[in-house]
């Protein structure tokens, strides 16, 4: 091999230039076959459970190119090893039938997070981001180590320093001998790393989720319900740093419950929307300062309140108490066999002049799509 | 960019190793080695082991799957290696000494295979270059037509990647593609193909009479009236040529057509030998370092991961394992004479098992045959009852019952034919152009030689598309599905398919 050859072998057999542009790409291939599909998935129940930065497996169909090519005729293969006759010989072992039982379905798993699928339905609704009112901004605090400093418990020694500092010492005492190079620190050598504590702004956000339980809420209801709040938790969630959710049921009596509780309770009997805000008043009082907190209140019904007196205590203790006070009221109505379904056009008469009550009428799953994007394409 | 010059210990290492292989033998071009991480690894495996490949997703894609299955610990590359002069390799960084020893050799063995192999006697070996020049022009595409329309026009083509013939790299069918066109010439070609048996003069008029010939020139020249009104003369199996030099391309689609053409048939020959490829590098890998390299104390890491290539998952064949055992079957029965008529008929198991003659011809038989065969020659060849019991093969298929595959039996004919099925063509299927003017349109009329198997009817009904968007006119795809001819057709804005019946226009060429 001569040096030449050397050469040029440094040059054309190098590094490849980089994947990354085409690895980014092709992220954006599978993005927009999500988007495509999107209705899909703001459907699928199994996402339930999944936190913001958890990776979300889904399968995304026609990325790969098409070839001509056989189907599978289920006529088997060939195998090396001891089975015996009518041995089993699935890989994954799990019963699932093989190719030949869909055929065609070139199916891509991707991975994604749940943040990354917030945004790609976010594009895709057109949402605006939230912009956290101005004077509820907070701060957290931080500790960075920073500086050093001469004193500090021995857990923090800043060892290349203190070296450093020695050798500088014994150096300018003469001390030093570069053939033999001993250095000892001593105790006025010693650094130790410092801390500065630094305030990071941080917004937060409360969301208050009041769900009407009674008689005529059924299991269908709940899962649009169920369907519904976790993506408008993972919007938010994906707006605020932190966010807190607190869970209220109610029939005729409120009471707080946790989130288990909440998309599982059933009970029996009346209505008495009332009760709910109210509860939903002494939460926030007790533990959220309107000033240090996005307030956000939801509330699923199925819009059959039992009496007209009620809505109307409903609508005073929103339009006096709540609503001055929160970034957003959502009254989401689920269609229920049962009732009237009247109380969304209440709200509708009383609170129109309100900007931050938004309502919605879900039907049926599809109907979460236009539901979500009713509730936050103001970007409150 | 940091240095990638070898450590000082795997420049020894390669040399004692380079010097080792060829004194037994091997053959191979001057191999450079890399040292590289698994995330450059990734990367380089993605762009099919070169370092430069166009812009194109599908190469993202690919480099995700093999760093997952990486973190993952589905699956790991040891090494790769190019087919190039000189050849390239790229060697794990963070691999123990041991593996790098069974790398190189390893590699060395493949290096050999590529050199001497014939089926790769028509590749370019300088495609180090080439794939790099490939890279530039398209990115130039790329300035002046704009990203969307190259990358959608580069889908298209991919898409269509494995219509190419492997075979036609060793033909000269320029000739036959254009039959004579003048009528003078059309009567030469058939003067030339009339049977004339030799005879001595005298005896000319009664062997061959004047009649006969007479009559076999004229109907020969009837079968030829209209073929060159055929287009193509003959069905083929290059579909890219085809379409390359027939559709109506721009010439930047027709140079990114060309592009992915070349490279579909730089790749062909390694599919095409995947298992003897494996098979003679594993061979020379177990050989050198059991025999040559090894150190006592690496024994036990170098049989832990040459075991490790070894291993059969239920239901897969490995092809290193596979490829191993054939050669040195190959060599044992070369070594002992155990082929030929008297060992085939020899029923006597007592005195098969003894068979020796000595003949001791085993290593010369096996670089003949890395040098003459590939994967279906190789296992229709080499693969016996005997070692197929010895290897404990076996047949599965789908039980509907259990709604599982499981094993149906051990029965040595029915797994060759699987196993020569799965290889024959790589897998695909054989798709010919079998006309070019379909019913006097223009139209292309594509079908698929059915050897046993359907194809998979949405894949073909979505491939079609892609063949239209190069021709432009209505396409046609013949297949045999559920044992009905059935027609897909493809017009630009419907799909549609229909049973072939008498009435429906006739190709050019029938399959």
């Amino acid at each position: 091999m001569n040096r030449s050859s050397v050469d040029y072998g440094l040059r054309a057999g190098s590094r490849p230039v980089s994947i990354e542009k085409d690895y980014q790409r092709f992220r954006q291939i599978v993005k927009g076959k999500i988007r495509g599909d999107l209705r899909k998935f703001l459907t699928r129940g199994e996402l339930l459970g999944k936190e913001g930065k958890h990776l979300i497996s889904i399968p995304v169909r026609g990325i790969d190119l098409p070839h001509f090519r056989y189907g599978d005729n289920n006529d088997g293969g060939v195998g090396a090893g001891e089975a015996g006759v009518g041995d089993s010989v699935d890989a994954q072992g799990d019963g699932a039938g093989p190719g030949g039982t869909q055929p065609g379905a070139h199916i891509l798993e991707v991975e994604v997070t749940l943040d990354e699928l917030a945004d790609i339905l976010a594009e895709e609704l057109k949402l605006p981001r939230i912009e956290p009112r101005g004077k509820h901004i907070i701060t957290s605090h931080k500790e960075r180590y920073s500086g050093l400093r001469q004193t500090g418990p021995e857990s923090l020694r800043h060892f290349k320093r203190t070296f450093k500092h020695a050798l500088r010492r014994q150096i300018m005492s003469g001390t030093y001998d570069p053939r033999s190079p001993r250095i000892v620190p001593i105790r006025r050598d010693r650094r130790y790393r410092s801390w500065k504590t630094v305030l990071k702004p941080q917004s937060n956000a409360v969301i208050v989720y009041m769900m009407d339980v009674s008689g005529s809420m059924g299991d269908e209801q709940k899962e649009l319900v169920r369907l519904e709040a976790f993506w408008i938790d993972a919007w938010l969630q994906r707006n605020y740093e932190g966010l807190d959710s607190r869970y209220i049921v109610h029939d005729v009596r409120a009471q707080e419950v946790d989130r288990d509780t909440f998309y599982r309770l059933r009970e029996d009997g009346g209505t008495k929307i009332s009760s709910a805000f109210r509860l939903a008043r002494h939460i926030l009082d007790q533990h959220y300062q309107p000033d240090e907190w996005n307030i956000y209140l939801f509330h699923f019904s199925d819009g059959d309140n039992s009496s007209e007196t009620d809505s109307r205590e409903c609508c005073r203790l929103l339009r006096e108490q709540l609503l001055p006070q929160v970034n957003l009221f959502g009254y989401c109505q689920v269609a229920s066999a049962y009732g009237s379904g009247n109380f969304i056009n209440v709200i509708h008469e009383h609170l129109e002049d309100c900007k931050n009550v938004v309502t919605s009428r879900v039907n049926n799953k599809d109907d979460i799509y236009d539901s979500l994007r009713t509730f936050f394409s103001q970007g409150m | 960019m940091s240095d990638n010059r070898l450590p000082p210990e795997l420049t020894e290492y390669a040399r004692t190793i380079s010097e080792v292989a060829r004194q037994v033998g091997l053959d191979f071009f001057e191999t450079r080695f890399e040292v590289v991480d698994y995330d450059m690894l990734c990367q380089i495996a993605a762009y099919g082991g070169f370092p430069q490949r166009y812009p194109h997703w599908r190469f993202g894609m690919e480099y995700e799957r093999l760093r997952k299955q990486h973190v993952y610990g589905l699956g790991r590359i040891y090494e790769m290696v190019i087919n190039n002069d000189p050849c390239y390799a790229y060697l794990l960084s963070d691999n123990e000494m041991t593996d790098q020893k069974l790398v190189m050799a390893h590699v060395y063995a493949h290096c050999d295979f590529f050199k001497n192999n014939i089926w790769f006697s028509k590749t370019n070996r300088r495609m180090m270059d080439e794939f790099a020049n490939h890279a530039t022009r398209i990115r130039r595409h790329v300035d002046r037509q704009g990203f969307e329309p190259v990358e959608r026009f580069i889908d298209v083509c991919v898409s269509l990647e494995n219509l190419i013939d492997p075979h036609s790299m060793f033909m000269r069918r320029e000739a036959a593609d254009h039959p004579p066109a003048s009528a003078a010439a059309r009567r030469v070609a058939a003067e030339e193909q009339v049977v004339r048996y030799q005879t001595k003069p005298y005896l000319d008029r009664w062997i061959n009479p004047p009649e006969r010939i007479q009559k076999e020139r004229q109907r020969l020249i009837e079968s030829r009236k209209g073929e060159h009104h055929r287009l193509p003369a003959q069905p083929t199996r290059d579909v890219l040529q085809f379409l390359l030099r027939y559709a109506p391309l721009d010439d930047w689609e027709a140079d990114v057509l060309s592009i992915v053409r070349e490279e579909a048939y730089y790749y062909a020959p390694q599919g095409m030998t995947k298992i003897m490829n494996e098979g003679w590098a594993t061979f020379w890998h177990s050989r050198l370092m059991t025999r040559h390299l090894l150190k006592d104390d690496e024994l036990i890491t170098y049989c832990d991961h040459h075991a490790g290539t070894l291993a059969s998952a239920p239901g897969q064949l490995n092809p290193y394992k596979m490829g191993v055992e054939i050669f040195r079957d190959i060599e044992d029965r070369w070594n002992k004479g155990r082929f030929g008529k008297d060992y085939d008929e020899c029923a006597s198991m007592e005195k098969r098992r003894r068979w020796d003659t000595g003949l001791m011809q085993g290593l010369e038989k096996v670089f003949e045959v890395r040098r003459v065969y590939n994967d279906v020659t190789f296992i229709d060849d080499f693969l016996t009852e005997d070692l197929a019991d010895r290897l404990r093969l076996y047949h599965y298929r789908y039980d509907p019952a259990t709604r599982r595959m499981v094993v149906v039996d051990r029965d040595f004919a029915k797994i060759k034919q699987q196993i020569l099925f799965a290889l024959t063509n790589h897998g695909q299927p054989y798709i010919y152009v079998v006309d070019g003017n379909y019913r006097n349109r223009g139209e292309l009329y594509l079908a698929h030689r059915h050897a046993g198997a359907d194809l998979d009817i949405r894949f073909a009904v979505e491939t079609l598309k892609n063949v239209q968007q190069i021709w432009r006119r209505p396409v046609h795809l013949q297949a045999q599905i559920n044992d009905e001819m059935v027609l897909f057709s493809f017009d630009g804005q419907q799909s549609q398919q229909q049973k072939i019946h008498a009435d429906l226009p006739k190709p050019a060429h029938t399959i």
